[in-house]
């Protein structure tokens, strides 16, 4: 056992010290807040630097007075098509609107000039406008006052609450489970294909340079196949930690900069219930809040720790077999399917069928068998699972673990030692079957 | 002494060795000859106990080899390498713990073969930013940092540039005389004949010849002679071949076919004065290459 832990500390050390575990730990968490501070800039600037384009209107009409945005202005100084296609190629005007005469009942043959191709946004502005103005002609011809229509107007929504066992209540969100199931499945499939593969390049590196030769006789292939998937993972769980707590920090830091609020600042405000009724923003807030409430962190950050380490070591082993099938990084590409398929068959089915509807029988079958579990399970575990479920899939998981490291520290002990042949997938169940 | 007794081993239809017998003295070094794919790698595993043998034994001081035994040997594979991205330290106390030395120990060692080698600058360096032959410096230490009792080593000398080379037969030569038994397996046959106090030829699995250097040489019957002559009295006869001729004398080398070496002194003599007269025994290469060829057209 004292050393396996040797090579655990080895195989964690060597990672960690190295120079690019901490660029890359650093620069990752970077990016994140990075990145929405430059949209959010730049969305800052173009506001403010954008200058007002005034559209000329030729209205043949006379029904349509366009009202000015922030964005567009509109003027009516000429009196027909010619005029002001000359204004917008002499630069005064940025575009010309022509309506023509027409049936109300069947608008048809308007047209926008530009020197450029206008956008879809300003495309989309001008026929909104134009949609509200001709409908409001239309309810005045009915006799309909379009305030009234206004008035009408309701907005209606359903809070879903679901009942417990003993009959709490608890409010919950679609959205607010989508984005949990959507991010620790995410978080979970690229843990297991960043960290499965250095933990082949590391077995293929041991494998090239024969110092495996040397480790093997003095340990157990196990022991040392087991030693190196665990001090990976670690070196894994050690980055993951390092980026919770720099993309928490960092994000507020760029947040509150900006000048938008987080969580917690709502939280606090929340706690004033003056505020809440101050502003009505903040009512919505309070109902995510409660959703969030609602939620039992506790028991999902155990299953999520749970699934994030049961799928790192159900597929670590596998791709500790492949590295010790092949020679060379180059090889591996042909066993990879084996591991690539069923993960990615979790991760579509996380989008696919997880999320949509989290309680069909292919969502379940989905987190209960072990090679799709880690991922798929996350995504139904914040919508509630029930218990013997969940016990099922953890059981199945850690049942799956025990599989593919048998099977992997069968192709592992005899693929170490195989050298320049590159072995088919006929050749390697032989090393499964053979005893010694 | 370590001693294997009636190995076997197979690998499917594959025979790698077949009732492989072999005692190696203590305090020798011991060659392990054979051409590539006649299983001295598999008996090196074995030893290693990297691989289990079908049957047979493996005996190091009177004891079978298990777990804690194998702490007593020190291995150094044909195709070398450490871990590249490591430091000289960091690697060489690993594989000083790894064989079951103690933190402080390790350390101990380490210091030692560093200021040994005059390496101890090297320390912080990693093993990607070394010359070759340094790293096979490293490489030798991380073998024999635990002091082994056996040590094994497979073409130790590939790819060692000369000045390299010296140093580590000297290093070799000096475990010897620290008591340490060492199996050198190569087919590189002038270090065996260098080095080498006794050897066993390993072909097709089985072995097919061992003893020590001179008592394998002396079995096989020298086929030619090596004759000076001065005051060449006439014509010499066509399969004789002149290696060097000086004023007045020249160095031959005489095919004995079938003759004894007394009778053909005796023609010798009718051509001048003999000014010398001795046997060339094979060179060990030769045996390798003529056992090899008899064992595989048998």
């Amino acid at each position: 056992m004292h050393k396996v832990f040797l090579v655990i500390q080895r195989e964690y050390l060597a990672r960690v010290k190295k120079k690019s575990f901490l660029v890359a730990t650093l620069l990752t968490p970077l990016i994140f807040p990075a990145i929405m501070a430059v949209f959010v800039w730049i969305a800052v600037e173009e506001k403010e630097n954008q200058s007002l384009r005034v559209i000329e209107v030729v209205d043949e009409t006379g029904l349509f007075f366009m009202e000015s945005s922030d964005q567009y202005a509109f003027s009516s100084s000429v009196e027909n098509l010619e005029e002001a296609k000359a204004l917008v190629n002499s630069g005064e005007r940025y575009g010309a609107l022509y309506i023509p005469k027409m049936e109300l009942s069947a608008p048809q043959g308007i047209q926008f000039y530009g020197l450029e191709n206008p956008s879809t946004s300003l495309i989309g502005y001008l026929e909104g406008a134009l949609k509200r103005k001709i409908e409001d002609q239309k309810l005045y011809a009915k006799g309909i006052d379009p305030k009234v229509l206004k008035d009408i107007r309701t907005e209606v929504t359903v809070q879903a609450l679901t009942l417990g066992d003993a009959g709490e209540e608890t409010v919950t969100d679609a959205t607010v489970n989508y984005a949990l199931g959507f991010l620790s499945g995410i978080l979970i499939y690229l843990f297991i294909f960043i960290y499965g593969n250095q933990i082949m390049q590391g077995v293929i590196e041991e494998k090239s340079t024969r110092i495996v030769e040397i480790l093997v006789s003095s340990l157990k292939p196990f022991q040392l196949m087991m030693g190196k998937i665990v001090g990976v993972g670690a070196v894994g769980l050690t980055q993951f930690l390092i980026w919770v707590l720099l993309v928490g920090t960092l994000s507020s830091l760029v947040m509150g900069v900006l000048g938008m609020q987080m969580p917690q600042q709502q939280a606090m405000e929340m706690a004033n219930p003056e505020l809440i009724e101050a502003t009505p923003d903040t009512e919505e807030l309070g109902a995510i809040l409660q959703v969030i409430d609602g939620i039992d962190f506790v028991s999902l950050v155990a299953a999520f720790v749970f699934y994030f380490l049961g799928g790192y070591l159900l597929y670590g082993a596998l791709f500790a077999a492949v590295g010790a099938a092949v020679d060379a990084p180059s090889d591996a590409q042909q066993f990879m399917l084996p591991i690539t398929i069923p993960l990615l068959v979790g991760y579509m089915g996380l989008f696919v069928f997880v999320l949509q509807d989290p309680s069909s029988s292919t969502s379940f079958w989905l987190s209960i068998i072990p090679l799709t579990s880690p991922i798929a399970m996350m995504g139904r575990i914040s919508y509630g699972v029930p218990f013997w479920e969940l016990a099922l899939s953890m059981c199945l998981l850690v049942l799956g673990f025990f599989g593919t490291t048998w099977l992997a520290a069968k192709i592992y002990r005899i693929g170490i030692l195989m050298h320049g042949t590159k072995p088919s997938y006929k050749t390697i169940w032989k090393w499964v079957k053979s005893t010694n | 002494m370590l001693e294997i007794r009636q190995l076997n081993k197979t690998y499917g239809s594959h025979r790698a060795l077949t009732d492989l017998n072999l005692v190696i003295p203590e305090a020798g070094i011991f060659g392990l000859l054979g051409p590539n794919g006649a299983g001295k790698t598999t008996l090196i595993r074995i030893i290693n106990q990297i691989i289990e043998q079908d049957s047979g034994e493996v005996i190091l001081d009177g004891q079978q080899l298990s777990g804690d035994v194998i702490r007593k040997i020190g291995y150094l594979p044909e195709e070398r390498g450490l871990y590249k991205k490591m430091g000289v330290w960091d690697q060489l106390i690993y594989f000083s713990r790894i064989k079951g030395l103690t933190a402080s120990e390790a350390k101990q060692r380490v210091t030692y073969w560093l200021e040994k080698f005059e390496i101890s600058s090297w320390k912080n360096k990693k093993i990607e930013d070394l010359s070759k032959g340094m790293a096979q410096k490293i490489q030798f230490i991380a073998t024999v940092i635990h002091s082994p009792r056996v040590l094994i080593l497979d073409e130790p000398f590939s790819g060692f540039d000369p000045v390299n080379a010296a140093m580590l037969k000297n290093e070799i030569l000096e475990l010897k005389k620290g008591g340490t038994t060492i199996l050198l397996s190569t087919h590189r046959m002038e270090s065996v004949e260098l080095l080498c106090d006794q050897v066993a030829m390993i072909h097709k699995s089985k072995k097919i010849l061992d003893g020590s250097i001179r008592e394998i040489k002396s079995r096989f019957r020298p086929l030619e002679i090596h004759a000076s002559l001065s005051q060449l009295s006439q014509e010499l006869p066509a399969a004789w071949k002149i290696e060097a001729s000086e004023e007045g004398k020249v160095d031959l080398l005489l095919p004995l076919e079938g003759q004894s070496p007394n009778q053909l002194l005796r023609e010798l003599m009718n051509f001048g004065e003999v000014i010398s007269f001795q046997e060339r025994f094979p060179s060990m290469e030769e045996i390798f290459i003529q056992q090899v060829n008899a064992s595989g057209h048998a």
